[in-house]
């Protein structure tokens, strides 16, 4: 390899890695709902359109910081997670129907009010922010001069995928230390033995969904600077989201980093090496090759290696 | 009387062209047809044998794309996609089966909704062979006047329904169920599930493919965003057999006439036209969190609940 190649390599290789951090945020939102509640969220995408959109708008019409408004946003859409859960899941939940996916239908249901409501109120344009260190980028020529190669650093990814990975680290702690999150965790590897070991099941899937919400909010958040914004734009975030569970492994936390990360880097090579518009087929590849020769995802290698198998 | 309902209705809709109806209400009619035909080969995947899928529009665009293919490439009249169709769906539902029906319940539905979404991409970027983005313009129409079209596909919902119902009513159709209703039980008591999930799939797909074959030769264009359409085909389809009724033979015809009429009105009224998917996102969750089984299913549960509001007020 020249020394081109191996500087194409290496920043799609960096590429790939930033957009993984923030595609392990989407991931695990997604991952925790799925390991509480048994169910997909196929509104996911759409909740993170909506967090976008509480940013964007933060941004024009107080300039505040997309950055800042995760502090913001995530609230916001741990409260709308709630209300979703509270009043239209659970009602569901009840009613005796022949399908069992009707959960996930509804989902589908919300995903498209949500969807049509952005389209309705702020109209199918694309909108970005306009951020002053949008085009800034750090150059490893300026630190280290007589480099061989250059490579550049975008400021703007680099700081969402530094959020993205304190976020993630405060939601390990959250879920490992604390009494909630040990709670969440115990109601989603056996509900039944949570329920009589006194943890407020009910309580504990509320907050799950409420939590999920918010990760994929922050996530926009952390999106926007460096994407661009449009209200049909929840779909392609809720396969994204999928093909991460199902390769992290099902309900598992560290599989879903894993897998983001991997998403991430992958699709950025198809990028570069097989042409922009095929990225979403590597994705559905990357999927089914993981279907057929690792139906566990990532977690069950992890767990393989634990017990010496 | 009940026995005769499907000949009495199908004399009426075969009647219904020669009253002289206006072309926009023949339009309509054959849209009403068209996707209570494409509502019954998913509820024959999804209501009976409950493997719920969330990419019809991948079998509708393949089948609508085969006749377009045909047309744009060989230079042959489109409707020889229809019977192509069969043979191509049916190859294309096995490779795809053989990958989805690994998966159970929420995955399988995801599965199947990634598999529309790629096949829409795909179509995209093979430019050579299906146009890409500029889609496939059927230039010359077969017929101006609309009747033959109706009558066209009134023989197709005729023959889907009566296959769904022959099949429903064999031993395949009691295997389905019971795949729906356990899956493991149903293995243990020797139906080969795989098999029988398959056939399940290839049936519905391959039905589905033949409405998208005539949707290219009625609509005289299709392009991927029309052919492969998540929110356009995909969910509408499950929306029609939701709020008709799941695994009921006549939730499909119910469901569609119901949607594509209130699509008509909404779009009919000023100001409502963009808003259509938030008003059928809210029927769909009103449906499912009030009427599970849709209309026809919880038809005395309605009765009900309409009787108990009169009563009240």
């Amino acid at each position: 390899m020249t020394s081109v190649q191996i500087e194409v390599f290496l920043q799609t290789l960096i590429a790939g890695l930033l957009l993984g951090g923030l595609y392990a945020l989407i991931g695990l939102g997604m991952t925790l709902i799925m390991g509480v509640m048994k169910i997909i969220n196929l509104a996911h995408g759409e909740l993170m359109m909506v967090g976008m959109y509480i940013a964007y708008w933060m941004f024009v019409l107080f300039n505040i910081d997309p950055y800042l408004s995760v502090f913001i946003a995530t609230p916001a859409l741990f409260f709308l997670g709630i209300a979703i859960q509270k009043f239209l899941v659970n009602p569901v939940l009840k009613v005796e129907s022949i399908l069992p996916e009707n959960q996930v239908i509804l989902t589908v249901g919300i995903g498209m009010v949500l969807a049509n409501l952005a389209t309705v109120f702020f109209k199918s344009d694309y909108r970005s922010t306009p951020v002053a260190y949008a085009t800034n980028a750090f150059y490893l020529s300026d630190f280290w001069e007589t480099s061989p190669i250059e490579l550049s650093l975008s400021v703007p990814w680099t700081v969402s995928f530094v959020f993205a990975v304190v976020i993630t680290i405060t939601l390990w702690f959250f879920l490992a230390k604390t009494d909630t999150g040990k709670s969440i965790r115990a109601t989603a590897q056996d509900l039944e033995a949570a329920f009589l070991m006194g943890v407020n099941v009910k309580l504990m899937r509320v907050i799950t969904f409420g939590i999920g919400a918010g990760l994929v909010g922050a996530a926009g958040c952390l999106f926007l600077p460096i994407y661009y914004l449009f209200p049909s734009l929840g779909g392609q975030f809720t396969l994204i989201a999928f093909v991460i569970t199902i390769l992290g492994g099902l309900g598992s936390t560290i599989g879903a980093i894993i897998g983001g990360l991997v998403l991430g880097v992958f699709e950025s090579m198809t990028a570069t090496y097989i042409g922009m518009g095929w990225a979403p087929v590597g994705r559905f590849v990357i999927f089914v090759v993981c279907l057929i020769f690792l139906p566990g995802g990532v977690a069950s290698l992890l767990k393989r290696k634990k017990f010496g198998k | 009387m009940k026995k005769f309902a499907p000949f009495i209705i199908l004399t009426i809709l075969a009647v219904i062209p020669l009253t002289g109806l206006s072309t926009y209400m023949l339009h309509i009619l054959i849209l009403v047809i068209m996707w209570s035909a494409i509502g019954m080969s998913w509820n024959l995947l999804g209501g009976y044998c409950g493997q719920v899928s969330f990419g019809h529009a991948a079998y509708f665009g393949v089948g609508a794309y085969t006749a377009g293919i045909l047309y744009s490439k060989l230079g042959l009249s489109p409707w020889w996609g229809v019977p192509l169709s069969i043979v191509v769906v049916s190859v294309f539902s096995l490779v795809l089966g053989f990958i989805v029906l690994r998966l159970r319940g929420p995955f399988f539905a995801l599965a199947t909704l990634a598999s529309g979404e790629v096949m829409r991409i795909t179509t995209e970027n093979l430019v050579d062979l299906t146009g890409g983005a500029m889609g496939i313009l059927i230039q010359k129409r077969t017929w101006v006047d609309k009747t033959w079209y109706f009558y066209i596909i009134l023989l197709i919902a005729a023959s889907t329904f009566i296959l769904v119902r022959k099949l429903m009513e064999s031993k395949l159709g009691y295997y389905f169920v019971a795949i729906r209703e356990d899956q493991d039980a149903a293995e243990s008591l020797g139906i080969n599930t795989t098999l029988y999930k398959t056939l399940a799939l290839c049936i519905s797909g391959v039905l589905t493919g033949i409405a998208g074959a005539f949707y290219t030769n009625y609509m005289g264009y299709i392009d991927p965003h029309v052919a492969f359409a998540l929110h356009d085909i995909s969910i509408i389809t499950i929306m029609i057999v939701m709020v008709g009724g799941v695994a009921t033979y006549w939730g499909p015809f119910v469901g569609a006439l119901i949607m594509v009429l209130l699509a008509e009105v909404i779009r009919s009224m000023p100001g409502l036209g963009t808003a259509h998917q938030t008003l059928f996102g809210v029927l769909l969750i009103v449906i499912i969190i009030f009427l599970p089984n849709g209309i026809v299913g919880d038809y005395k549960k309605l009765k009900r609940l309409l009787g108990f509001r009169r009563a009240s007020t």
